[in-house]
């Protein structure tokens, strides 16, 4: 009997996801906190995205009078536009790895101690990583709505519902998709860095360690 | 029947730095236990009780020397192997419980199964048991923050044995505790000692748990003092209350 160890195997994915969704649910508030930095984010990308297909679809199909209107401070917007965008992409980066660092670090107790139990580091990378990204396409999702919604709004207050029959509703979706998708990952990113800092510490020096 | 020694310890030493210097807290410690002994860690505070269990838990790795676990060299291990002897050779018992927040009692419980690679049924059974064993059977459902400091620590006793492991780490398991809920933690831990053949190694300032101790090592400043059998302890009791 003596000398004989075994190997730890990985646990499947969905226990991983059990434990993610089981924090989300518990540590709701925290959650949304994290989800709130991204949904932000995406909400401005979105807003963003919204603007430039509405006003080109309008500056090509649309009604004189709008056609008219629009001109006067259309094309040069888009330069600032993309750097604005990349700026609040990266802003929503270090929101969710600020916010990741505190939630990580804030539960590292407890992570060494899943680890004395027998939890290997890719699986306590994996809970996290599945969490934030969780977390993120909540936020993308909602803010994907609020950003893409807000600017349409804009717009039918000031030219009114006319502008619905011009719109490329399929061309929105895309970039809808696009946005959450790019929200989801961002957040994965963001958690990658504190998760593994805090996944492979040795299991004495994660409990030793007060927040 | 030749004792089989299930931990042993060669020359351990632990350093650790502070800025540049070098704190020495384990200075060479050699310790050979045996399976189903029970044995307690004495020492003041800060002689490096914790940081020696650490490193015959596998928790932290020594500056020098070796720790052997059932005759394996852990320094050997791989990260798989590792997790696997903590997971299923070594239940680890804290001062602070370190039961996981999010989780109720049963959960916790069964969570180093899982580990193992228990299907769920037969965890929820098992882990019913262990509860039951420990006295809360009522309490299957509670999170952690609903029950007593006591209570905890009994789940923390049952988390422990979830994968009927072959020693027990205790590092002052009843430290957060009174007098009466320690006595009583003590006694179980006694009582799966007896029942089930594990090895329980305690860390303490606790004087009621030299009583249930075979033997008890002193820890001064990093090193092993002396060493002393059960039968020999009595006399000394009172000496040590007066310190
Ligand atoms: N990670 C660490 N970094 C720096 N110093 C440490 C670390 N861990 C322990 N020490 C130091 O090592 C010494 C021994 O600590 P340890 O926790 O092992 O003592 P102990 O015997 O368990 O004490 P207590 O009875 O109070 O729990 C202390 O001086 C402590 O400050
Ligand atoms: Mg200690």
């Amino acid at each position: 009997m003596a000398g004989q160890v075994g190997k730890q195997v990985m646990l499947p994915k969905q226990e991983a996801f059990k434990m993610s969704l089981r924090n989300i649910r518990i540590r709701f508030g925290r959650a949304c906190i994290v989800s709130s930095s991204v949904l932000l984010g995406v909400a401005f990308l979105m807003s963003i995205f919204t603007n430039t297909v509405i006003q080109q679809a309008l500056l090509k199909n649309g009604p004189e009078s709008i056609k008219v209107s629009l001109a006067a401070g259309a094309s040069d917007s888009m330069a600032r536009d993309i750097w604005l965008v990349s700026l609040s992409l990266l802003v929503c980066v270090v929101g969710i790895t600020n916010a990741m660092l505190m939630s990580v670090t804030e539960r590292s107790r407890e992570i060494g101690t899943m680890k004395c139990l027998g939890a290997l580091n890719r699986f306590i990378m994996e809970i996290f990583l599945i969490e934030s990204g969780m977390q993120g396409l909540l936020g993308s999702l909602a803010g994907g709505l609020i950003g893409g919604l807000g600017m349409l709004i804009t717009y039918l207050a000031r030219y009114g519902t006319v502008i619905l029959n011009y719109i490329p509703y399929l061309g929105l979706l895309k970039f809808y998709l696009f946005s959450i998708i790019l929200g989801t990952v961002i957040s994965i990113i963001g958690a990658v860095y504190p998760t593994y800092l805090s996944a492979r510490m040795e299991p004495a020096e994660a409990i030793r360690r007060e927040v | 029947m030749p004792k089989e020694v299930v931990v042993r310890t060669i020359g351990v030493k632990k350093n650790f730095m502070l800025g540049r210097i070098e704190l020495k807290v384990l200075r060479g410690v050699d310790l050979e236990v045996s399976r189903g002994e029970y044995i307690s860690i004495m020492g003041p505070s800060g002689s490096g009780k914790t940081t020696f269990f650490n490193m015959i838990g596998g928790l932290d790795k020594p500056s020098a020397g070796r720790v052997y676990i059932d005759e394996v060299d852990i320094a050997q291990l791989d990260a798989y192997e590792l997790a696997w002897l903590r997971c299923r050779k070594i239940g680890y018992i804290f001062q602070t419980f370190n039961l996981i927040p999010v989780m109720t009692a049963l959960e916790n419980i069964t969570l180093p199964m899982i580990f193992a690679g228990v299907g769920h049924d037969e965890a929820v059974d098992r882990g019913l048991k262990l509860l039951e064993m420990v006295g809360l059977k009522e309490r299957v459902q509670h999170k952690p923050f609903e029950l007593s400091g006591g209570q905890q620590q009994r789940v923390a006793i049952a988390r422990a044995f979830a994968n009927s492991p072959a020693i027990i780490l205790a590092d002052e398991p009843t430290g957060n505790l009174d007098l009466k809920t320690g006595k009583e933690i003590i006694r179980l831990l006694k009582e799966m000692n007896r029942n089930h053949q594990v090895s329980v190694i305690t860390a303490t300032h606790d004087l009621k748990m030299l009583d249930v101790s075979d033997r008890v090592v002193w820890i001064r400043d990093g090193q092993i003092e002396r060493i002393e059998e059960r039968a020999n302890l009595d006399i000394k009791v009172g000496e040590v209350e007066g310190e």
